[in-house]
């Protein structure tokens, strides 16, 4: 059993960050809807709530950054002039048909960007739930915008997960060292 | 037992509003600078801070600049004061539509009419 430095970078990045950022979405919204609902949250509820935002928008920093810094420059490498086998070079191998390269024309080109809406508005969130908690009961604009941008985080987030689940299957990013896992018999 | 004490209660809005507002203007930061990138050549050739990024390097890094700095200047107008927020939330919101929209390529598309 083994595994490219590649390869689990883009584990990391897609299933270690971005995934676990949207599985403890669901759970944080509810506290978010509980902290700022009228009667409010306990101590003991705040500070969970505060270890959840907190994880939420270090989890939702980490997946944009690891995205854009690490994966994202093995996938957009450039092969050499004559190159045939595309296979370590997935930008340009899905540009090199009409039948793969709307995956990047629209799904990388919007993922790349659309990804970074969700850490900005999180934090925002966070901050914004943290300072005001309950107190936001009695203002419907404030707990609007906060559920609102938190919402959006989630979708922004679902579009660039979707997306790079499909590009990863029609075009992964692989290659760099090997680290062999365990050796079979 | 629920805690009858809020965060801040009575607290003014005007942090919350800066906050709000910041991530609006930041969303549409990133909107406007990606679109920028895509439709200009030279400007997405100055917004390639780290070549192995690309343009998506500038942009990143200027809309999370903007964000911050929205941030902070709006913070210190509005900490001590209420607001007027059904503007801010509008705005707010105005922003992230705009981030939404103009990181979509086919729109992108439509609005430099391919």
């Amino acid at each position: 059993m083994e595994i490219t430095t590649h390869d689990l970078w883009t584990v990391l990045h897609g299933m270690g960050f971005g995934a676990l950022f949207m599985l403890a979405f669901s759970g944080a919204l509810a506290e978010i809807y509980r902290a700022i609902a009228p009667g409010g949250a306990s101590a003991r509820e705040r500070s969970l709530l505060s270890f959840y935002l907190a994880a939420l928008v270090v989890l939702a920093w980490l997946t944009v950054f690891s995205g854009a810094y690490i994966v994202y420059p093995w996938y957009r490498a450039v092969p050499p002039a004559g190159a045939t086998d595309l296979a370590d070079y997935p930008r340009r191998l899905l540009l090199s048909s009409g039948k793969t390269s709307e995956w990047h024309n629209i799904g990388m080109e919007w993922k790349e960007h659309v990804s970074w809406l969700a850490p900005i508005a999180m934090t925002m969130v966070a901050y914004v739930t943290l300072k005001y908690g309950r107190s936001m009961a009695g203002h419907r604009g404030m707990r609007a915008c906060v559920l609102g941008f938190a919402l959006a985080a989630f979708v922004a987030t679902g579009i660039a997960g979707a997306f790079g689940a499909f590009l990863n299957k029609y075009a992964p990013v692989r290659g760099g060292s090997v680290i062999i896992l365990m050796e079979g018999e | 037992m629920r805690n009858s004490g809020p965060l801040s209660e009575g607290a003014p809005n005007g942090s919350g509003a800066a906050a709000i507002l910041a991530a609006g203007f930041g969303c549409a930061a990133l909107g406007i600078l990606a679109f920028a990138g895509d439709a200009s050549e030279t400007i997405g050739k100055a917004l390639n801070f780290y070549n192995p990024t690309g343009t998506l390097s500038g942009v990143t890094t200027l809309a999370i600049l903007a964000w911050i700095v929205s941030w902070c200047v709006l913070n210190l107008a509005w900490r001590r004061r209420d607001v007027e927020f059904s503007l801010v939330g509008g705005l707010a919101f105005l922003g992230l539509a705009v981030g939404f929209l103009l990181t979509f390529p086919p729109f992108m598309d439509l609005l430099q009419g391919r």
